[in-house]
């Protein structure tokens, strides 16, 4: 009885001595890591092109400033958009910028370019690996069903060192909306006269299978001797598929790398600084890569309508984003944003505002 | 109480129908013959839904056409002829077809079946009476038949599980009565079970058909997404797409109102086919029982 009262009270001793322990823990926590900054959630969501690296930015901002909790839900372009203009996004990934339309309907959205990306053309020849030359009008003929056999003469013609098969091509592309398909078919409306699909997330394909996403594609070609597709650089990097080479505005045959797609986003620049959501694919200079594209973080200009603390944690994330967390883009295949780049986000980024002060 | 939750099943459906016609309303307004219309370009706002309905249809009519024989064939094999141990390993397996979640047979067809197809199916038929239209190249894999095809592995169990329940529950004394005539098994399967649950069966069929029509995943990943069938070739071995397919491929990433509502429009007319299969199937069965009761 009386053992048993002695083991009682030493195991409540013991209970209270960890929930001091506990209670100082999580003081010196707060005190050390909090510091002044005020505890905000942010939720975000938009393009699936640049989840992996906005992710990649979430977890490292969050290790230097624990009590910002960001989420970033990967659902599109499109929904990222809406969940803006809705105000359920505090901001938004997306590929394209927006439409004129879109802007007089949701005035006071701000464009931040915030990574971007390569659009590679990837092909399944037997016996050809990478880098075989294409023009903007060989690759939109290809895509419109107007070349349909790989030894075509205007292939042959600007690929002298290869022995082209008599095969045909099997036109793969995104059976989905895509941020993708936009870019590419901006670059071809763009940089080739014969293109007459137009432009956008969707355009209607008069040959070819559909397949859904990167992945879709990507596997669809693996399958299929004679297939050409698009795709996103990193994915066609990582999978190992071969690639083109294509002509940019200086008539070299430029291999798309990280280095040769920010440089075509540093030559965007200047346009950039006019008008933040010019088309920027074909940009002349020496090896620029053409299909090159940004993607942007969309924010309102005015955020009174969140609480403060809030509206601090996104304009600080946002502008540590463009300067910091471009350290994390290479390892992940992401061309770094060029420092005229940089200039320009950091720019707008000063337009954002709470109750009419500015908050950087 | 139960008449509560049978309102709410009545609500459930007249909210969903509502839905849908408010939200394509601007595109009813926009083509009210949308259903017609063989172009869908989204740059230049043409929103016709006539591929995909075709698509949609052709696809679950041809895995329909595929799965009735074999799940008949199967039926019978099941309940007539098969031994004890074959019976119980046949159930197990048609059961756990059945619970195959669509996407892992998406996966299977785009990565399996798709190359397999290609290479002994379609080059083989493509290469001996490609001239005929129905079959005429290039051999892609992904197209309309495979779609079918993976849609006829995942009806099969259907209509085999009900049709086996059915051919089990035909009463013992007419068997009897007939074996006692000398009747072989064949001619009992053929003159009693047979006709004493084709009604049943009929409605397996329908429900499968239902199935087929609403099948999203695992068609967009084999059907190929393309939205020219049958204006530019009708092969059965050129890629297509269907209803769902559209939707989903497109859905998350419409901006424009139009292009949002002409795909909630398709989805209102895949409503509007599914209804009209299931009452029409539901008006044959009451008229053949009706004459049955008459004979």
């Amino acid at each position: 009885m009386f053992l048993e009262d002695r083991r009682g009270i030493s195991k409540i001793l013991g209970v209270g001595i960890v929930a001091v322990v506990l209670v100082a823990a999580g003081i010196l926590y707060y005190t050390q890591f909090m510091g002044a900054e005020q505890p905000a959630t942010i939720t975000a969501g938009g393009a699936s092109f640049p989840y992996p690296l906005i992710s990649k930015w979430v977890s490292e901002y969050n290790k230097l400033h624990p009590a910002v909790q960001i989420t970033y839900q990967s659902v599109g372009s499109g929904a990222g958009q809406n969940g803006l203009f809705a105000k359920t996004f505090d901001f938004a990934g997306s590929d394209a910028p927006l439409t004129d339309s879109q802007m007089s309907q949701n005035p006071g959205v701000l464009h931040i370019p915030e990574t971007g990306g390569g659009i590679v053309v990837a092909y399944n020849i037997p016996n050809i690996g990478s880098g075989m030359n294409l023009t903007a009008d060989v690759i939109a003929k290809i895509f419109q069903g107007n070349i349909t056999k790989w030894n075509d003469p205007a292939i042959a013609a600007i690929n002298p060192a290869l022995t082209l098969p008599d095969l045909n091509i099997v036109v793969i592309r995104r059976s989905d909306s895509s941020g993708t398909t936009n870019g590419f078919t901006t670059y071809l409306r763009n940089a080739s006269s014969v293109w007459l699909l137009g432009s956008g997330t969707t355009v209607n394909w008069p040959v070819g299978i559909g397949a859904s996403g990167n992945s879709g594609v990507a596997s669809t070609l693996q399958q299929t001797p004679g297939g050409v597709g698009y795709l996103e650089f990193f994915y066609a990097k990582n999978n190992s598929i071969p690639y083109a080479k294509v002509m940019n505005r200086n008539g070299q045959f430029v291999e798309p790398t990280l280095s040769s797609i920010s440089k075509a986003l540093g030559a965007a620049a200047p346009l950039l600084a006019s008008d933040v959501r010019a088309p920027v694919v074909n940009m002349p200079g020496d090896d620029v890569y053409p299909i090159s594209v940004f993607t942007y973080i969309l924010v309102y200009k005015d955020l009174s309508y969140m609480p403060e603390a809030k509206a601090k944690a996104v304009a600080n994330f946002l502008w540590w984003i463009v300067h910091d967390g471009q350290s994390h883009s290479e390892a992940l295949l992401y061309p770094r944003l060029p420092s005229s780049v940089v200039t320009i986000a950091e720019a707008n980024l000063r337009q954002l505002t709470y109750n009419g002060r500015p908050l950087l | 109480m139960v008449g509560a939750s049978s309102l709410i099943v009545v609500a459930f459906f007249m909210m969903i129908f509502a839905m849908l016609v408010v939200r394509s309303y601007p595109s009813i307004i926009n083509d009210p013959l949308m259903a017609f219309g063989s172009t869908w370009d989204v740059n230049l706002g043409i929103y016709g839904g006539l591929p995909a309905i075709l698509g949609t249809l052709a696809s679950s009519a041809i895995a329909v056409a595929f799965a009735v024989p074999i799940s008949l064939g199967m039926s019978i094999f099941f309940t007539e002829y098969a031994p004890k141990k074959v019976r119980a390993a046949l159930s197990v397996t048609i059961d756990m077809l059945a619970t195959i979640p669509s996407v892992i047979f998406g996966i299977w067809g785009l990565w399996v079946i798709a190359p397999f197809v290609k290479t002994y199916i379609q080059e083989p038929i493509i290469g001996s009476i490609g001239f005929i239209p129905l079959f005429s190249g290039p051999a892609y894999g992904l197209s309309l038949f495979l779609a079918s095809l993976v849609l006829t592995f995942m009806i099969v169990p259907i209509i085999s599980s009900l049709t086996i329940s059915l051919l089990t529950s035909t009463p013992v004394e007419l068997r009897e009565a007939m074996i006692s005539l000398g009747a072989t098994r064949w001619e009992v399967v053929r003159h009693v079970a047979l006709p004493f649950s084709k009604l049943g069966i009929f409605a397996a069929i329908i429900l499968a058909l239902g199935r087929g029509l609403g099948e999203t995943m695992a068609v967009t990943m084999v059907i190929g997404n393309s939205f020219v069938w049958p204006f530019s070739s009708p092969s059965l071995f050129a890629p297509a797409s269907t209803i769902t397919s559209k939707i989903a491929s497109e859905l998350y990433e419409a901006v424009d109102v139009l292009h949002v509502s002409s795909l909630v429009g398709l989805g209102l007319i895949l409503l509007v086919i599914t209804l009209a299969v299931n009452l029409s199937a539901r008006l044959i069965i009451t008229r053949i029982s009706r004459r049955n009761a008459a004979e």
